[in-house]
């Protein structure tokens, strides 16, 4: 037993107080320089092209003089791309993330292939462009087509796609893979059934995260040879004509040459005439009203399936 | 030739790894009854009960030897299909584990395994198997509810529901009742004792009231050892080993 009572010493306390309150405004102080220097980049950009936006603008093709210039094509392109880069990507990363998570025994080797996705994904999206114009343009001889690129941008995010969804899955307690097991599932059953449903929120909002990034790329893509001047749109994949069956499918629009945003940004703005620049800044309104739809739509679904397991 | 009993172990060996979890247990279970299994923490009964519908396949350093048959088939054995055995022999857990899907998907869902895709079928089974496990008054209105929505107790007895539905023909309850406040344990024990009319009950339990209001016959397991095996009623008022008998007074456990 202590005879004692323990002896505060107020020198110390006082010091204590002192760190805490040095650590809360250090603290304060990163926060607001943080989220100022973003609102100054939105509100130089918003001030800069907000009067260049116009229906016009969004429907028009790219041109010589600023003033009649838009980005139809960079939009479509945009949206072209994404939509391949996630049909491609999303069931192969999501695929890879179940035989990974579900099916295949921990071994040196599932260790291996789980440190190279990781390694994957932190290399430098540069390096994919290279790969890309090497196997899909050069190799593969798919040219500078909208295939090129999104099968680039799917490789670029598939790390990420597998490394989120393997999360999602692991979140997914075993207690429910238990309780399809107990009802008689087979292991592809309990995975389609019990565990997939229930790991989809998590997997979405990694998904959606992922193809936000790739929406913004700009090294690959220019490093496959996308151009940065395109006055066409992709060809229609479906056309009407007068012969049987009357609508036809093409995927004439895959070998088709293509542009998106952050090229057309790129582009602009590297031109020494005023008002591409203030046309570039329309174009990054654009592209960041893109890029945050996405990022709220992955918040709102997690927010939405957001569960407590016990 | 039908068996009398409906699960017979014999000379079950169980290993995780190195460790010799179950040692030489055999045990003839008889259809209609309620056995418990009881036995202090770490004694192997859990281990046991997961042998008999094979849920220890997922543990990887599982190891056994000897054999335990379901009807004169060693569930173990070279043609026995590990699904099949699982949807003969359902399985209650320690915690409410109900699907993240509504109160219907979670009954209907080892039916729908098994392809039963007529909704008149289907609906008539989730009536049936709700009021067997007596939740039908309760859910049969807001049926497209969350599982999640309900307490703890009607998630157990969803989960009972479900496991019913698939109409088994052994029903194993691993401690079900240990997540559960007094009130839903007595309903769930309540239920347990209903259920052995249809069906073969085995429940391991660490609350040897419990095993003493609801069983017909106990296996009492020490350290991976049955001790004994007999009459609820013999081993609780006059065991035959000394051991249970420290043990159901409470001496040690």
């Amino acid at each position: 037993m202590r005879g004692k009572a323990l002896q505060l010493n107020p020198n110390v306390i006082k010091r204590n107080e002192r760190v805490d309150l040095i650590f809360k405004w250090v603290a304060i102080l990163s926060t607001i320089l943080a989220i100022s220097v973003l609102a100054a980049l939105l509100i130089d950009v918003l001030s800069d092209g907000a009067g260049r936006l116009s229906w016009k603008f969004l429907t028009s093709f790219p041109s010589r003089r600023p003033a009649r210039a838009g980005i139809l094509s960079a939009i479509v392109g945009t949206f072209v791309i994404m939509g391949l880069t996630a049909a491609v990507s999303i069931p192969v990363g999501v695929a890879a993330a179940i035989y990974l998570e579900e099916y295949a025994r921990k071994n040196w080797f599932t260790r291996l292939v789980e440190l190279n996705i990781a390694n994957l994904a932190s290399v430098p999206s540069i390096i994919y462009g290279l790969l890309g114009l090497g196997v899909f343009v050069r190799a593969m001889d798919l040219e500078r087509s909208i295939l090129s690129g999104a099968l680039t941008l799917a490789l670029l995010i598939l790390p990420i796609i597998i490394i989120s969804s393997r999360e999602a899955l692991k979140a997914v307690p075993f207690s429910i893979r238990e309780a399809s097991y107990s009802l008689g599932a087979t292991r592809w059953q309990t995975t389609k059934n019990a565990v997939l449903p229930a790991a989809m929120p998590g997997i979405m909002t990694g998904t959606i995260l992922a193809l936000s990034r790739a929406i913004g790329e700009t090294a690959p893509l220019i490093t496959i040879g996308a151009l940065t001047y395109i006055a066409f749109l992709p060809t229609s994949p479906i056309s009407v004509d007068g012969t049987f069956p009357f609508i036809h499918l093409s995927f004439e629009w895959l070998k088709d040459p293509f542009t998106v945003l952050p090229i057309q940004i790129f582009n602009w703005v590297s031109r020494p005439q005023k008002a591409f620049l203030v046309n570039a800044a329309a174009a990054i309104i654009v592209l960041l009203a893109i890029t945050l739809l996405l990022n709220a739509a992955a918040v709102y679904i997690r927010y939405r399936f957001r569960r407590t397991w016990k | 030739m039908t068996s009398p009993h409906a699960i017979e172990i014999e000379n079950l060996n169980v290993w995780y790894g190195e460790k010799h979890v179950l040692k030489d247990i055999s045990l003839k279970i008889p259809p209609n009854r309620v056995t418990a299994l009881i036995g202090p923490s770490g004694c192997g009964k859990s281990t046991l009960i997961r042998c008999l519908n094979r849920m220890n396949d997922f543990i990887r350093d599982f190891r056994h030897t000897g054999r335990i048959l379901f009807q004169g088939e060693d569930i173990y054995g070279p043609k026995a299909d590990p699904i099949e055995i699982r949807r003969r022999i359902g399985m209650v857990f320690q915690r409410p584990n109900p699907f993240p899907k509504s109160i219907y998907e979670n009954v209907v869902y080892g039916l729908r395994l098994i392809g039963v895709r007529d909704q008149e079928t289907l609906d008539t089974i989730v009536e049936e198997s709700l009021k067997k496990a007596a939740l039908w008054d309760q859910v049969k209105d807001r049926l497209d509810a969350s599982a999640l929505s309900l307490s703890g107790g009607e998630q157990q007895r969803l989960c009972i529901a479900r496991t019913i539905a698939v109409n088994p023909e052994v029903v194993l309850f691993d401690e079900p009742c240990s997540a559960l406040d007094p009130i839903a344990t007595a309903k769930v024990e309540e239920l347990i004792v209903s259920l052995k009319e249809e069906y073969t009950v085995i429940i391991v339990t660490h609350n040897m009231q419990q095993a003493a209001r609801i069983s017909d016959l106990t296996a009492f397991l020490y350290m991976g050892e049955l001790v004994e095996y007999d009459q609820t009623e013999k081993i609780f008022t006059n065991p035959s080993v000394k051991l249970t008998e420290d043990y159901i007074t409470g001496r040690f456990g």
